[in-house]
């Protein structure tokens, strides 16, 4: 394979990476724990095929794959910002949750309990760079680099996260930014699932398939900065590429190759790549 | 005293209480929208669970399952620590307890075969709860994410070693095991014929009771509570609070590795790809829902069994997974319920000493 079709594979599979990371990221800089992740990226999904299949239009599709993420943030953020729920249990739950009502509605709408019909998407030529939603994925890290580090409300996130009680005494309102941040992750994180929805023309049962948790562990790998987490995002999306390139070829065994993300995610909190530093108030409910 | 006890009993029983309702509320609309009555489909699902000798039997197979691996979270969660590992754990624990079982040659006595299995899936639950633990001691490491990241690495380890080494030709299951079988329940009680219920129910229930008497009635369990409590006050206590969270994961770890032998050594007597099936994750509900009382567990376990069970029998009416939607709302609501209560129920208790 050539370097140039190298390097637009491992894009396009990254692309789900870096919305769901990117989003994840705002919500830990907050203060939020992000294992919802998988559940957002899986409510993105199913409501932008819903959006699609009855519109017949690809964008009205993102818009409800983007309402979509949105609802399922809103719910961890009342869970654990308005009743200070344990954000761990309440991300195992909003998962669980999303599993479940998926296909519950799948078999409500469509009587199948593994898959939608087929529904309209984007052109995706150009070697898939036709399809808008991958230059939003590659841009999501810019905007929230940009938005978290330059602008006043990216500093509230920081100051959220970081220092809820300082925050609340210069006036943060903490609870707020924290409703935002999460609404903000819910939205990316479920645009990474419309990707994969309609770049597959249809909803599948479960079709993020633990993609969420490799954004957490791009997060954690990329120290919960927007740009090391996006490169984090690309080293798994080129592993990826890679495993998909040696298929048949005897070589390394492709479980192996899917275990690099969660293996240096270890190593990456183990301190052996230096110090991973958690926001210092992350998962912790503000009083 | 009475007092004291009445206030423990609200504390320990209303967040369940309130989850459960804010549950039925939301199933029954869910149920509502596939034009079904919320009585005939709970009653259909009560029916189905423990309305005949089969059903009831699988619900308590189920509740083994449960019981081990809801016990290895509670128990973590008394020391502080959050282990979502169970899911790795149990499988880890059925496939070292299906490759002692196979490299065991047939006829080994089961007297001998039984302990040597759940040795075999005690010691791979021991090094899967234990490397997180040390992990988090000698390394700060957060146990959320290593035991997160853990179950991805040892389903893909256990999925390479069973598809390159050990599977039958054409399946995504090992042979069955040459020794190491323990007897089904239907042969002390006929009605449960053809049900999965095995003796391992009975190891579940001594698990429950071993997990009560230690953190309750040993100097080892006190320790572990103590750094649950407070770590930095347990540590000046003069509590070795790094040592405790290895043994708590440690434990853990073993604890939910012996449920995944209910599958091995009871009911199919190999190791199969994909047989947890997310009863690790729900294991956390389990705990939770329990309030991480052992026979808090138990109970809950054998809720969410019935939950399980009953599923199957309303397929008919109602998709089966709208029993996961439940488990969903009924975590959720728990969690948002424990602290909204304890503050309410503060609340009340303040007013009401004002008065008095």
């Amino acid at each position: 394979m050539n370097p140039f079709d190298f390097i637009t594979q491992t894009l396009r599979i990254a692309v789900p990476y870096l919305f769901a990371a990117s989003g994840g990221l705002v919500a830990e800089r907050a203060g939020i724990v992000s294992l919802t992740l998988e559940g957002f990226m899986l409510s993105g999904a199913f409501t932008a095929t819903l959006g699609s299949y009855y519109s017949g239009s690809p964008v009205i599709g993102v818009l409800a794959g983007a309402a979509g993420g949105l609802l399922f943030g809103l719910l961890h953020g009342i869970a654990t910002v308005r009743f200070r729920a344990d954000q761990v249990v309440s991300g195992i739950a909003v998962n669980l949750l999303v599993i479940g009502l998926t296909q519950v509605i799948l078999m409500l709408l469509f009587d199948s309990s593994s898959n939608s019909p087929r529904v309209e998407g984007f052109q995706a030529g150009l070697s898939g760079f036709g399809d808008p939603l991958v230059w939003l994925g590659l841009a999501s890290v810019p905007v929230v680099a940009f938005l978290l580090y330059r602008t006043p409300f990216g500093l509230r996130v920081q100051a959220a996260g970081e220092h809820p009680e300082a925050a609340a005494s210069v006036g943060i309102n903490v609870r707020f930014i924290r409703y935002v941040a999460v609404a903000i992750s819910g939205v990316l994180a479920g645009l990474g699932g419309v990707y994969l929805a309609l770049d597959q023309h249809q909803f599948t049962n479960n079709m993020t398939a633990g993609r969420g948790f490799i954004a957490i562990a791009a997060v954690i790998f990329g120290r919960w900065d927007p740009w090391r987490a996006g490169a984090a995002c690309l080293l798994f999306a080129a592993a990826e590429t890679t495993q998909i390139q040696l298929q048949g070829v005897a070589g390394i065994p492709s479980q192996f190759i899917g275990m690099i993300p969660y293996l240096l995610t270890i190593v990456a909190l183990a301190g052996l790549v230096g110090r991973a530093v958690a926001p210092a108030a992350l998962g912790r409910a503000e009083d | 005293m009475s007092e004291s006890l009445l206030r423990r009993a609200e504390e320990a029983l209303l967040p369940p209480i309130v989850a459960l309702l804010v549950a039925l509320i939301l199933g029954d609309i869910l149920i509502l929208l596939f034009h079904e009555s919320p009585a005939h489909v709970y009653g259909r699902m009560i029916e189905g669970a423990w309305g005949n000798p089969y059903g009831f039997a699988q619900v308590l197979y189920k509740t083994t399952t449960l019981t081990f691996a809801g016990l290895a979270i509670a128990l973590a969660l008394r020391a502080g620590l959050f282990n979502i590992g169970a899911e790795g754990q149990l499988a880890a624990g059925a496939f070292g307890a299906a490759l002692m079982g196979i490299i065991l040659p047939a006829g080994t006595p089961g007297v001998l075969a039984v302990p040597l299995c759940l040795l075999a899936a005690a010691a791979a639950g021991l090094l899967a709860g234990g490397v997180p633990g040390v992990l988090k001691t000698k390394f700060g490491a957060h146990e959320v994410i290593v035991t997160i990241m853990l179950n991805f690495i040892i389903l893909a380890l256990l999925n390479w070693l069973l598809v390159e080494h050990f599977r039958v030709e054409e399946t995504l299951h090992t042979a069955e095991i040459n020794a190491g079988a323990v007897p089904r329940l239907s042969e002390f009680i006929p009605g449960f014929h053809g049900s999965a219920a095995n003796v391992t129910f009975l190891f579940a229930m001594a698990a429950a009771v071993w997990c009560w008497w230690y953190l309750f009635r040993t100097p080892g369990g006190y320790a572990l509570r103590a750094t649950g409590l407070q770590a930095e006050a347990a540590e000046y206590s003069g509590i070795r609070v790094g040592r405790v969270w290895i043994k708590a994961m440690a434990l853990g770890g073993m604890l939910a590795a012996l449920g995944g032998t209910n599958f091995v050594l009871g009911y199919k007597h190999y190791y199969e790809d994909g047989f947890t099936g997310g009863s690790g994750f729900l294991a956390i509900a389990v705990a939770i829902v329990g309030r991480n009382h052992p026979f808090g567990v138990v109970l809950a376990a054998f809720f969410f069994a019935t939950l399980s069970q009953g599923g199957l029998a309303i397929h008919a009416l109602v998709p089966k997974q709208m029993v996961e939607v439940l488990q969903g709302i009924v975590i959720l609501a728990m969690a948002a319920a424990v602290p909204e209560v304890q503050r309410a129920l503060r609340g009340v208790r303040s007013a009401r000493g004002a008065t008095t």
